[in-house]
């Protein structure tokens, strides 16, 4: 299958009221995450490195963070005279918004009529994982499968409609459920990373624009296992799904990992980000930093430990900062101190101010503030 | 045809810069690797699109493959652009012979035509191999008051290094009175810092007078602007007190990188003022392990860091793996400092190994003859073998072997 003529559609709101206090201000795909990146990065980068040059971001509130961030989609190599990046808003909504993943598909019906590809890939942004979109495509046509949907092995996510499957030896789904509220428990869940022919999905929403579906999980794969060929392809990297404020600080945590880190950023399949330009980081006399990960343009004279530190952080002379994720441009008195903190942009923490969580409670803080 | 400019700038870039020896074997001398994410191109280029100097032409002619990449379009510089943007410009092919740049004016000379299609009022020209930030908009608001024909910026340096320098002597007034090149006793501390803003009509005159004088070498320093000076033009100094570094040998290489972690020296690269633009290789942020010890020194993106590092610098993608040690080092792009190997009062270049338990550069005052004592080097992509060494001010220019002593 030729990348080129694969349509990618990215979801930016999927899951947002998750991490409701990351996303109070944001889409879920511009969510920063791990020293200089954006949640939306990797599944655009996936995109990109196997060679998919079109891509739609449907977004339908607060978004301007996540504009911001893509710009023309340059440094993802999107600004192009032929296909990039299509940014797709709600338009022409009566009501000004939707809801659902398929309403969303609704709305942007003529973009996906218009394109010229053959196939779709779709994806959520809630999702760290570096893998190879490229193997998973020639797995789609090599089975001849209608719909191939990721999945993965574990604890479910405590999200809602998470499909859960029933997957045969020749990996062709045979089952599927979605329990009505999100419940404990492990096994194989679906990755929203979704192959399908583009015809197939036009179809699918010119039938649910006549009444007959309304949510994707439910209506269109639940109900149609025995009628399409619904294939499963298991992601053996490594793969998060964030479905709460623990999990997303946990998965930054994991980056202290070296295997998981070596897995994310893959150096032959590169995580491409927009670019700030800051100045490498300096580590002062008296200084101490150990296990972390940290951008470009900090500024360190404290201590920093098991933390992931944002582009441009300062960490004032006497301060500590422990199991914490700093985003860009904190300030971090002298002598203050944190502990199992997420903090968000632009905040300031005063002087000998002390400010604890636990790795099983992180504390957040939120954009802007002053403590 | 291109939109009128008032003001372009064509970069000098085309120099080797043999006294870097190994470090611009294969690149030129504005491609060299400076200050962990930067080389040093990348300040006159991001000097242009601070001042609002849109139009650059980049001259090029020795090793230009690594620079022509490098610079690519522009993007990285905002210099991608509709009208004007970056241009290499390398030495052509004409219809009688082709010319290889003699000198540094006669690589304007022969791009009069590129320079004519912007229809500029002014020209500043500019070199490729120094270390400054400055507002050439301001130097240019100073060359119109002054009604000048060319403008100098000048720079107070210490009187014991003026003797290195082109020298100027200036009325109250700015004008510049006198020239004295790197005189061994010098009267002035007023050194040209290389930098020219000229009025376009006069700089065409002059350059093409020079070129049709056949005992001229083509050198904007040796020949034009004497030449403007002996003929009466209004020729003024344009004062600047920032940092400024001509980079141009080991030592005051390895020093400029240093600077940047030294508070006195004054070069701030985190004003977000006046950015410095890099393109960069897509990096994740670096990494320091919990083995790791690190004290006043500067890291970039994709670095991994297990070892100990005292006043340094290390570029993108760097690795230091456990018990070793860079001290007072700067460490390019890509090497790898292997388990237990010590790097000291050194440059390691771009992808070089250095194994482990090889020793490279020497601690000055543990140097038998301080006479001796130098920065050590490691070319680009060379290993130096395990438990090997390399001794003070050595320069490694092909692989060593582990154990040997150099």
């Amino acid at each position: 299958m030729r990348a080129n003529n694969v349509l990618g559609i990215l979801f930016t709101d999927a899951y947002s009221e998750c991490i409701s206090d990351l996303t109070a201000l944001r889409t879920m795909g511009s969510v920063p995450f791990g020293g200089r990146y954006r949640f939306i990065d990797f599944p655009l980068s996936n995109m990109v490195n196997c060679g998919i040059s079109k891509v739609g971001i449907i977004t339908k509130s607060n978004y301007r963070s996540l504009m911001d961030h893509l710009g023309t989609g340059k440094p993802w190599d999107l600004s192009r005279k032929n296909e990039g990046l299509f940014m797709l808003p709600p338009f022409n909504q009566g009501n000004g918004s939707y809801s659902g993943r398929i309403e969303a598909l609704k709305n942007i019906m003529d973009f996906i009529h218009m394109s010229k590809e053959e196939y779709v890939i779709l994806c959520d942004t809630n999702i760290v994982c570096n893998m190879d979109f490229g193997a998973l495509l020639e797995y789609h046509s090599q089975k001849n499968a209608d719909i191939t949907i990721c999945y993965k092995n574990g604890n479910y996510p405590m999200l809602a409609n998470v499909m859960r499957f029933e997957i045969n030896e020749n990996s062709r789904i045979t089952g599927v459920s979605v329990p009505p509220t999100p419940g404990e428990g492990e096994g194989d869940f679906a990755v929203n990373f979704i192959v399908m022919n583009k015809s197939l999905l036009e179809r699918i929403i010119n039938q649910a624009i006549a009444g007959i579906y309304t949510t994707f999980e439910k209506d269109v794969i639940m109900k149609n296992v025995d009628k399409l060929n619904i294939y499963g392809y298991k992601i053996d990297t490594y793969c998060s799904v964030i479905d709460s404020v623990q999990s997303y600080f946990n998965t930054n945590m994991d980056l202290l990992d070296p295997v998981n880190r070596e897995a994310v950023f893959d150096r032959s399949n590169p995580v491409y980000t927009k670019v700030n330009d800051d100045m490498p980081s300096i580590y002062g006399i008296g200084s101490s930093a150990l296990n972390s990960f940290i951008a470009d343009g900090c500024k360190i004279e404290g201590e920093v430990e098991n933390s992931i530190l944002f582009r441009g952080v300062q960490v004032a002379r006497g301060a500590i900062v422990k199991n914490s994720i700093i985003m860009q441009s904190c300030y971090i008195g002298e002598d203050a101190c944190l502990n199992c903190v997420i903090m968000d942009k632009y905040g300031v923490i005063r002087p000998r101010k002390s400010i604890s969580g636990d790795t099983s409670y992180p504390i957040y803080i939120g954009k802007n503030i002053t403590i | 045809m291109a939109r009128k400019t008032e003001c372009l700038a064509m970069l000098l870039a085309g120099g080797q810069g043999s006294r870097l020896g190994i470090l611009t074997k294969k690149v030129a001398k504005p491609a060299v690797p400076y200050g962990g994410k930067y080389r040093i191109i990348d300040f006159p280029l991001s000097n242009c699109i601070n001042s609002g100097i849109y139009t650059v032409g980049v001259l090029t002619q020795y090793q230009p493959l690594e620079l022509n990449d490098y610079i690519g379009n522009g993007q990285a510089w905002d210099l991608d652009r509709a009208n004007g943007g970056v241009h290499i410009l390398s030495p052509y092919q004409k219809i009688q012979g082709t010319d290889w740049y003699t000198g540094t004016a006669n690589a304007i000379y022969q791009n009069i035509n590129f320079i004519e299609r912007y229809n500029p009022e002014y020209v500043a020209v500019l070199s490729g191999d120094h270390i400054y930030k400055m507002d050439y908009s301001k130097m240019l608001a100073f060359h119109k008051e002054k009604n000048a024909a060319c403008t100098i910026a000048m720079l107070e340096v210490p009187w014991e290094e003026a003797s290195r320098f082109g020298l100027m002597f200036t009325d109250d007034d700015g004008r510049i009175t006198a020239f004295e090149e790197k005189p061994k006793n010098p009267k002035s501390n007023k050194a040209s810092m290389g930098v020219y803003m000229f009025t376009w009509s006069k700089l065409r005159e002059y350059l093409i007078a020079d070129e049709n004088n056949k005992d001229s070498s083509n050198d904007f320093g040796k020949d034009v602007i004497p030449a403007m000076h002996g003929a009466g033009e209004r020729m003024f100094a344009f004062p600047f007190d920032g940092y400024w570094k001509d980079v141009g040998t080991i030592d005051s290489l390895w020093e400029a990188n240093l600077d940047m972690l030294n508070p006195v020296a004054n070069i701030d690269l985190s004003d977000t003022t006046w950015k410095i633009y890099s393109n960069n290789p897509v990096t994740p942020p670096q990494y320091i392990s919990a083995k790791a010890k690190v004290q006043n020194s500067l890291i970039t993106g994709g670095s991994h860091v297990e070892g100990e590092i005292d006043y340094s610098v290390l570029f993108s993608n760097v690795t230091v793996e456990e018990g070793a040690e860079v001290k007072y080092s700067i460490v390019m792009p890509g090497a790898k400092i292997e388990k237990g190997a010590k790097v000291q009062y050194a440059m390691v270049a771009e992808n070089a190994v250095i194994k482990s338990g090889a020793k490279v550069g020497e601690d000055p005052q543990e140097c038998a003859n301080l006479g001796e004592w130098g920065v050590a080097v490691v070319g680009p992509g060379l290993t130096v073998g395990e438990k090997a060494k390399v001794k003070a001010k050595v320069m490694v220019t092909e692989n060593v072997e582990g154990g040997a002593e150099i």
